[in-house]
């Protein structure tokens, strides 16, 4: 339950980076920590206590204490999804400055929105 | 029927994607050819595949691998995939053919088809899957290939257009991963059918209702409806054309629209009936796109830009369409998917010609282009009839259908509200007519040469397109659309289609 709060907190910690900073690298770090409060939330989902990994060691083996696998092998998609919009994020931040010589939104305005 | 044609929807764009890259290097122009051959190829699987559904009528189901549903992937076929195929496929081939002489002034060909087959991939394996995990991977896939191509001119505006669309965008994706991770949490499984058998034993709670809000948060922003519209006015305008129109056309739908009707019908079973909350809530979503997008479009000064606050619009007249609930109102939402794809792409693909003969995309600067350029003129004219909703053209019928629904619905004022905007698309529309396309008295009409043939064809195809969808609506209307609505309004069924299959 506490490991539940923990993702709630840096989901809101994100969001609230993406959403009041200024600086273009700030909101690509408040938008990783949002992604890895999911990616953490996703991979809690197969948790279990005193888990043991799913792999029948000898026949006859209980069943019943076995992790489910399924949200690491998602989470490791996720997660590989996540650098490829995080490495385009970042790529897009230096072309901006290239172009605007400043990482702050604020000057960076020339569409109406 | 055999279903071992459906993974070829996602396998063709990626080989595609693949080759160009490598090919380039030995031959430039040979980005063209494959591009344009695998789009040709994915419009005729999908005509192929609509036409196999029509004789035989039966969900097509596909499993990955061969592995049984719980375990594998499943692909699946219905009347609403091959719709929404067709749609993307038949603009995805125009709007590639469009491109062969637009790029000619961009660098980077190959990289411009490699990205455009990504999206292709993205949204085909979108309609084709039956997964639920596999469903974000896909719309992952197409949404990151269009922030890049959103920032392809990397010219002031593209880069903040692009990275302001890839913020707003990233978090939508994260709460739909949000959703189904709070799914999987529930259901102990990802396959669609599966979950939503599981799913109609677990009461109304506000868990339920968590993970319905957390997915309609991520496809509102996809789908860019009012209040959660604000990238789209700058990303689809600065992405190059043909990308626009492909944007605006069906990678709003099918990311938005598309996939949040099957998860809410199809996965949890939503209807008018048992959630009438959750229509009201997308009506209301639906009028306020439509009466902000009218009239927003009308203050605008460029070409594009107009087009955009445009599709912020139609959308909202598909969702009025689903949120009415009806049979009328989802045939008219999903007519309008059809209606609305082709004659946006071929106003954005007119769009890209303007500006590729003239260089410039604001309206206070254009004047007598009809001309000099009259086939763009006049498809512009007509493609904006359709979507105004004039008869005999595409959209004329589905805001008919939209209409009817609302009226046997008894919601009256929705009705009259439909009716009176769309007479205000027809002004905002027609305004650039006006501004671009006839001669102004006080300037003289602005130099320019028609553009290549290609790119004319391009328009064509769509313009005919369009006219026969509207001509020929019957047919459509009774095998292909209406099936798909009853695909939708039949909620838990698709579950017995695709296991019992």
């Amino acid at each position: 339950m506490i490991a539940l709060f923990a993702c709630l907190l840096l989901l809101l910690i994100g969001l609230y980076a993406v959403v009041t900073k200024r600086n273009i690298i700030r909101i690509i770090i408040g938008f990783s920590l949002v992604e890895y409060a999911v990616n953490l939330f996703f991979a809690l989902v197969g948790f279990k206590h005193n888990g043991i990994p799913p792999i029948i060691t000898h026949l006859g083996q209980s069943r019943s204490n076995f992790v489910d696998p399924v949200p690491q092998a998602l989470v490791l998609t996720a997660i590989v999804i996540g650098l490829a919009t995080t490495a385009l994020m970042l790529a897009l931040a230096m072309r901006i400055y290239e172009k605007y010589r400043t990482f702050d939104i604020t000057e960076i305005r020339r569409l109406k929105g | 029927m055999d279903a071992r044609f459906v993974p070829l929807f996602v396998v063709i764009p990626m080989a595609a994607a693949f080759l160009i890259p490598l090919l380039a290097k030995l031959w430039q122009r040979s980005a063209d050819l494959i591009a344009n051959a695998a789009a040709a190829a994915l419009l005729g699987i999908s005509v192929y595949g609509a036409a196999s559904l029509v004789t035989e009528s039966q969900v097509l189901v596909y499993r990955m691998g061969g592995w049984a549903p719980t375990l594998g992937i499943t692909l699946a076929y219905d009347h609403l995939t091959a719709l929404v195929a067709l749609a993307v496929n038949a603009l995805g081939l125009c709007a590639l053919l469009f491109s062969v002489r637009y790029l000619d002034h961009y660098t980077g060909r190959w990289k411009f088809y490699t990205l455009f087959m990504l999206i292709l991939a993205g949204l085909n394996g979108v309609t084709v899957t039956g997964d639920m995990f596999n469903l974000f991977v896909f719309i992952e896939i197409a949404a990151v290939s269009s922030y890049a191509l959103v920032a392809f001119g990397t010219d002031f505006d593209e880069l903040e257009a692009g990275f302001k669309y890839m913020v707003i965008g990233e978090i939508g994706g994260t709460a739909i991963l949000l959703a189904i991770a709070m799914l999987y949490a529930r259901a102990s499984t990802l396959n669609m059918a599966v979950v939503s058998q599981v799913m109609a034993g677990f009461g109304r709670t506000p868990l339920f209702w968590f993970i319905v809000g957390a997915f309609l948060v991520g496809f509102a922003v996809k789908m860019a409806m009012v209040p959660f519209h604000a990238w789209l006015p700058d990303a689809h305008p600065s992405a190059p054309a043909p990308v626009s129109a492909l944007l605006s056309g069906v990678f709003i739908k099918v990311l938005g629209v598309y996939a949040m009707s099957r998860v809410m019908f199809n996965v949890f079973g939503l209807s008018r009936a048992n959630a009438p909350a959750f229509f009201n809530l997308l009506l209301g979503f639906g009028v306020v796109s439509i009466v902000a997008g009218g009239l927003l479009a009308y203050v605008q000064k460029d070409y594009k830009r107009l087009l955009a606050y445009s599709s912020v619009s139609q959308i909202g007249y598909i969702l009025i369409g689903l949120g009415i609930g009806n049979y009328w109102g989802i045939v008219g939402a999903l007519f309008h998917i059809l209606a609305h794809a082709l004659g946006k792409g071929l106003l954005f693909l007119t769009a890209g010609s303007v500006e590729h003969a003239t260089g410039t995309r604001d309206l206070d600067k254009l004047s007598g282009l009809e001309k000099s350029m009259p086939v763009t003129a006049w498809s512009y004219l007509l493609g904006s009839l359709s979507l105004a909703g004039v008869p005999p053209f595409a959209g004329f019928f589905s805001k008919f259908f939209i209409i009817v629904g609302a009226v046997s619905a008894g919601m009256y004022w929705l009705a009259i509200l439909a009716a009176l905007f769309s007479t205000v698309t027809l002004g905002y529309l027609v305004s650039v007519v006006n501004r671009a396309f006839f001669v102004r008295k006080d300037r003289e009409p602005t130099a320019a040469r028609e553009v290549p043939a290609s790119m004319v064809i391009a328009m064509l195809a769509l313009l005919i397109l369009t006219v026969a969808l509207g001509v020929g609506f019957r047919p459509v209307l009774d095998k292909l659309v209406g099936p798909a609505a009853q695909n939708l309004i039949q909620g838990l069924g698709y579950a017995r289609a695709i296991l019992g299959g």
